[in-house]
């Protein structure tokens, strides 16, 4: 054990307030559920997640398992990062795909991205939600993410059916987080509830927490495609009649799936230049999130269905 | 630059808090353009504002609101300005949704109140300043909305603050701010367009930047409530947690309390290092010299000013269930990091909303506020609210659905438990049970009126007492004409009717008898609170199990008949529901079965 006087990085009073109440959500969870699970989608707030969770229990190894579902449409370089990250830190990390759904060969480019989506990433979650049977459930939501989200508590009630029920959420007052569930039901809890993008930025930059390259600007080759910039990621990827890949720099503000995600132009390479980008931006991170824009209330209506 | 602010957002449906927060945020720059599209492709859609965009759908998350136009939940944003960072809570309106309201009250420390200057102070407005005040707000911006309505009327200003003021006075808020302002317009609210020439004071953000709130006081003793034991290996047992209060140093000397060790403070560990100094707000492990026996509810506190533990508190509750509160039924009090059974057992009074003067009350209602008396299974390290929102502030839970049906201040503890010290005798329960030649234990037999429970009861007595055993049958209608005689059949006399047999039982059992209960005990919260009392090998439940047609046909006492007519009210299986164990000791079919036989069952049981 290193015993180093460990003083605080310089990174202002929010951010150290915000890791102290993260690293108290975290435990809150751990210490009263009975199978507890972190979700790790492999982008920067899983990233800034697990390094919590590493802090929370420090000098103990992360006591939770992380589940990945793999749609297997996610980019090359985020699962790459995934079992580079899971290797190094001898994380117990559980992958799962609908299997049903690959073998019906479900893919956005013939199904639409509401099926899709549906298929593949909410009832392979439900799947392995219950096939483990936990009952707290970590993920890397934030409340300034979508304004269904901004409204949704940090330990959020799912009944038997994954389903939140927004207009009858517990009350959840100071920060007495109420973690009762009854058989079958679980939480979905958000250590990063009250965090914004700039706050993961410069908390990724305080404590040089590793993410995946793609979020920093590179030439790569990509298609315009309904407004967007699609990275042409393996030889899957269905060209439409005129388009031609170019090489552009790009980097992505948000990970998915990668014929979902959309780059933007620019020149940040760097955590700093990110930041100076973030701030200065004039569009949220989702907008980069193609099935966000599937109608009015999109985002809730998944929600509701169990997507976390 | 100062501190960030939180503040929440709240007043009246309709009086404009989700434009209000939508115009900050928009001139703020904090609403991203491809978020502001949105609002305005709905606001065509659900918009108030005809073709401008309608800022309130900003906050509005949920499809339902949108489509009613209503804000049923808190929404959490944050914004900054080049002088403060902001997290704002933006709080519903309607009565229904006062619990979320709270919600939102609880981690701010400032409150807009906002009032409609047509319709000026109401009660909603009075009942949010109550809970701000309750939960410890201090300061409110008060701002009087739609002054353009009013033609920016400063003698209509002057009288909503006036009035605004006396409400305040009374709930504990101690720093007023009036400000006139138009939401829609944004008059006031960042800029000075209004027509209030009249008004001097700051805009309502130029007030949010500069306004300093009084951090909790510097100078308190270390207090930490244990979250988590960290036992990677025997190597290593560290105590997580958040620290409430204090600051605290290798070296330093601590108490653990409910127990009261005390020892001292070896390591303050933290990531891949330690730390010489922790304080308030740190999430931090601490790892003590002696190997101490230390779990997640104790508190770790500073030896030479330790906190208090006590069992009986008396508190102001504000309730959020939609079933009204039972004076002596079992709730879940969660309290910092420790969980324990409680029951309110006294309603001091009710507060009225508007002048909070104290109202007698047997219950408390969905948002009633009011003061009362608990009790707790088990004994809580605390200090009183005022001191330390942390350690004296608790929520109640339903036992049965987990859902968070109140929220509690603890203003003092009362010291009957600690008077009353319970006095350790030499001659213990298993002397005197051994010394009749049996096992002392509780039988509970529950089941609808006429399942048989008082003929199982008597012809179980028999056999027992034939076997040289020692016994005494607690029957519900003989109860009911001695010690219950002054109970009746409301839920909370039902309720403190099988609170005090269970009582008289746990004693007998204490003396080294067999005792059946025959009760009809139909409630499961108050059947489990009975089991709690005892040694869980000491308590039996019997289940006695008949068809209501079966009972009804027999009706030895013709109850079900009158119950029918409407006689007899809250009659168990006729208007009032019984709820059957989920998973009793023994269940016996005293609809086919014999009572002989039932009885050779139980006494099997028994072996």
């Amino acid at each position: 054990m290193v015993t180093a006087d460990a003083t605080r990085p310089a990174y202002g009073p929010i951010l150290g307030t915000l890791e102290s109440e993260a690293i108290e959500i975290l435990r809150e969870g751990v210490a009263t559920a009975e199978r507890p699970v972190m979700l790790y989608s492999i982008g920067k707030d899983s990233s800034v997640l697990l390094h919590l969770a590493r802090k929370a229990f420090w000098p103990a190894p992360v006591p939770v398992p992380l589940l990945h579902i793999d749609t297997t449409w996610k980019f090359r370089e985020m699962i790459a990062f995934r079992d580079r990250t899971a290797a190094e830190l001898g994380l117990d990390l559980r992958v799962h795909t609908n299997k049903e759904g690959l073998r019906a060969g479900v893919n956005l480019f013939d199904h639409g991205s509401a099926h899709y989506t549906d298929v593949m990433k909410t009832q392979a979650l439900r799947q392995a939600l219950d096939a483990g049977r936990y009952d707290v459930v970590f993920g890397g939501a934030r409340r300034d993410e979508e304004r269904s989200r901004a409204k949704e508590r940090v330990f959020s009630l799912r009944n038997r059916a994954h389903q939140w029920e927004p207009r009858t959420q517990r009350p959840e007052i100071w920060n007495l987080y109420n973690t009762r569930v009854r058989p079958g039901e679980s939480l979905r809890v958000s250590p990063l509830s009250n965090w914004t993008e700039g706050d993961v930025w410069r908390y990724i930059a305080a404590e040089e927490i590793p993410v995946v390259p793609l979020y920093f600007a590179k030439e790569r080759p990509v298609v315009e495609r309904d407004g967007g910039l699609i990275l042409v990621d393996d030889g899957r990827m269905r060209l439409r009649p005129g388009e031609t890949p170019v090489v552009r720099r790009v980097r992505f503000r948000t990970l998915g799936c990668y014929p979902l995600s959309a780059a933007v132009e620019s020149d940040a390479d760097t955590v700093e230049a990110i930041l100076a980008e973030t701030i200065g931006a004039d569009r949220s991170e989702r907008h980069g999130r193609l099935i966000d824009h599937d109608g009015e209330a999109s985002m809730e209506r998944k929600k509701r269905e169990g997507y976390f | 630059m100062l501190p960030p602010l939180r503040l929440v957002l709240c007043g009246s449906v309709d009086d404009g808090k989700s434009t209000l927060i939508g115009r900050l945020l928009h001139e703020c720059r904090a609403v991203f353009e491809d978020q502001f599209q949105a609002v305005e492709q709905a606001s065509r859609r659900y918009g108030t504002q005809g073709d401008d965009a309608d800022l309130a759908l900003l906050m509005d998350g949920l499809q339902a609101e949108r489509e009613q136009g209503i804000t049923i939940d808190v929404a959490y944003r944050r914004f900054e300005t080049p002088r403060r960072q902001f997290f704002v809570a933006d709080a519903p309106g309607h009565e229904q949704y006062t619990r979320n309201m709270a919600t939102g009250a609880s981690t701010a420390g400032l409150a807009v109140v906002l009032v409609d200057a047509d319709k000026g102070v109401i009660p909603q407005t009075a009942r949010h300043s109550r809970i701000a005040g309750m939960l410890g707000i201090r300061h409110v911006v008060l701002a009087v909305n739609k002054m353009d309505r009013v033609g920016w009327d400063q003698a209509r200003f002057d009288a909503i603050a006036a009035a605004y003021r006396a409400v305040a006075r009374e709930t504990g808020i101690t720093k007023t701010q009036a400000i006139p302002i138009s939401a829609l317009h944004g008059d006031n609210v960042t800029n000075r367009d209004g027509q209030t020439a009249w008004y001097s004071g700051p805009t309502l953000l130029d007030h949010l930047e500069t306004v300093e709130i009084a951090p909790p006081a510097e100078g308190q003793p270390f207090r930490m409530p244990v979250q988590y034991v960290n036992r990677p290996n025997s190597d290593f047992r560290g105590y997580c947690g958040r620290i409430a209060a204090g600051a605290v140093a290798p070296g330093d000397r601590v108490r653990v309390f409910p127990s009261g060790a005390e020892t001292e403070v070896e390591r303050i560990v933290v990531w891949q290092g330690e730390r010489q100094r922790a304080q308030r707000g740190d999430s931090i492990t601490l790892v003590l010299k002696e190997e101490r026996d230390v779990s997640r509810g104790d508190v770790i506190a500073a030896a030479d000013d330790p906190v208090k533990v006590a069992d009986q508190f008396q508190a102001r509750l504000l309730w959020m269930g939609d079933a009204p509160l039972v004076v002596g039924r079992p709730y879940l009090l969660k309290l910092h990091t420790r969980e324990t059974g409680v029951t309110v057992t006294r309603i001091k009074h009710r507060e009225d909303v508007m002048d909070g003067r104290a109202r007698p009350a047997a219950t408390l209602g969905l948002n009633d506020i009011g003061s009362v008396n608990l009790a707790t299974d088990r004994p809580l390290p605390f200090t009183p609210y005022d001191e330390n929102r942390t350690l004296g502030g608790f929520v109640l839970l339903d036992r049965r659905t987990g859902t968070t049906v109140g929220a509690g201040m603890i203003r003092f503890p009362l010291m009957r438990a600690a008077n009353l010290r319970r006095q350790d005798f030499e001659v213990t329960r298993e002397i005197r049970a051994r010394a009749k030649g049996q096992r002392a234990r509780c039988l509970w037999l529950t089941g609808l009126s006429g399942s048989g429970k008082s003929t199982i009861a008597n012809l179980l007595e028999k056999r027992l007492t034939a076997e040289g055993r020692h016994t005494y049958v607690l029957d519900g209608d003989n109860v009911r004409h001695g010690l219950n005689r002054d109970l009746g059949f409301t839920e909370a006399d039902r309720v403190e009717n099988i609170r005090r047999v269970a009582e008289v039982a746990r004693l007998m059992v204490d003396a080294g008898l067999i005792v059946i209960v025959a009760f009809i005990s139909p409630f499961r919260a108050d059947r489990d609170h009975a089991r709690r009392r005892f040694e869980p090998a000491d308590f039996r439940e019997i289940f006695v199990d008949a068809p209501l047609a079966t009972c009804e046909a027999r009706d030895p006492k013709g109850l079900y008949a009158r119950a029918r007519r409407g006689e007899v009210k809250n009659f168990t299986g006729i208007d009032s529901p019984y709820e059957p164990p989920d998973a009793p000791d023994l269940r016996l079919d005293a609809g086919a079965e014999s009572p002989e036989r039932c009885v050779e069952r139980v006494l099997d049981s028994l072996e």
